[in-house]
């Protein structure tokens, strides 16, 4: 009984750490795929795709590099550190993604961040045949700059309870392929994809996780041990969704008219 | 090095957006870490009171900005 006991509660960690990770890797996978393909669109594919290859490489070293050096840290401590950065995070994204669900914060529009980024590239003169150090540094900033936050993220989902690196990096790499290969099928922004229903789901989840580790490295003890987790998931979920009406009632509404 | 900048700018704002909402979690933090080992209360009305905290910090920041921003009709 106690080994059937012991591969749900496993479950209910693994299973919610490849979600969380897989679903906050695609939302930052699409806003970078929407800048390397005006790049690539405006000023040539080979040193945009070379650009987002070199940031993807020095990512994977960070996450390597960091998880190593992770193993080496007592894991209260861990739990305490970024269980409160994952805490700070996962809030953050879920009042962000209240306040866009209840109108208050307009919606990430990834058709006009195209159009955008490909103006501004084309005001920086025209692509080149060859190698384009434009083209590069843009698609490796992009790359890096939405990178570091999967990786934080891998990071955090992946250190907070023992051998739960790999599983959070195949989550974050499962992510990049999905986003890879749309965007090499449909050669456009990814507009249709619900990205504050994910966002939504996202911060539910990591406020949860977030919300365990830091009582955990606090020494509190969590009744039903990782079974917690599901139980703050779904706490978390019925306080955000009960939100929305409330943030949009207590917001000053200005009919058309007046 | 503009991209480091970058970075680095992009690592704060991961986990700041508001100062205030940031400021009240982290007492939040302060305070049960202190004060619940010294209450013999059950672990179940420990992790409900830590919940709890946050569930209030978050639902009084969002209401708050709310209560700034106009939604038009």
């Amino acid at each position: 009984m106690s080994f059937w006991r012991s591969i749900g509660t496993g479950w209910a960690h693994l299973g919610t750490s490849i979600i969380a990770s897989f679903l906050a890797s695609l939302v930052e996978c699409v806003e970078a795929l929407t800048v390397v393909l005006a790049v690539g669109r405006v000023r040539g594919w080979r040193s945009a795709l070379i650009g987002s290859a070199t940031a993807i490489a020095v990512l994977l070293v960070i996450i390597a590099t960091l998880g190593t050096a992770l193993t080496h840290i007592p894991l209260p401590v861990i739990q305490l550190v970024v269980g409160t950065l994952l805490l700070l995070f996962g809030l953050r994204w879920l009042r962000k993604a209240i306040l866009r669900s209840a109108g208050l914060i307009p919606l990430h529009d990834e058709t006009a961040a195209f159009a955008k980024n490909a103006e501004a590239m084309r005001h920086l003169g025209s692509g080149h045949a060859g190698w384009d150090k434009i083209a590069f540094a843009a698609a490796f900033n992009i790359t890096m700059l939405e990178g570091t936050e999967v990786v934080f993220i891998v990071i955090a989902i992946g250190s907070g309870h023992t051998g739960m690196l790999l599983p959070a990096s195949l989550g974050a790499v499962a992510a990049l392929l999905v986003i890879i290969a749309l965007g090499l099928i449909l050669h456009r922004p990814l507009a249709r994809i619900p990205e504050n229903m994910l966002k939504f789901t996202v911060g539910v989840l990591l406020s949860a996780f977030g919300t365990f580790w830091v009582g955990e490295g606090m020494n509190l003890t969590w009744p039903g041990a990782d079974w917690s987790i599901l139980a703050l998931i779904a706490a978390y979920l019925l306080l955000a969704l009960a939100m929305i009406p409330l943030c949009r009632n207590q917001s000053q509404i200005v009919t058309s008219n007046s | 090095m503009n991209w480091i900048t970058n970075i680095v700018r992009e690592i704060f704002g991961l986990f700041v957006d508001d100062g205030s909402f940031v400021l009240a979690i982290l007492i939040w933090l302060v305070v049960v870490r202190w004060t619940m080992p010294h209450l013999r209360i059950s672990p179940i009305a420990v992790g409900t009171i830590f919940f709890a905290g946050l569930a209030l910090i978050l639902v009084e920041n969002a209401t708050r900005y709310s209560r700034r921003r106009q939604l038009r009709k």
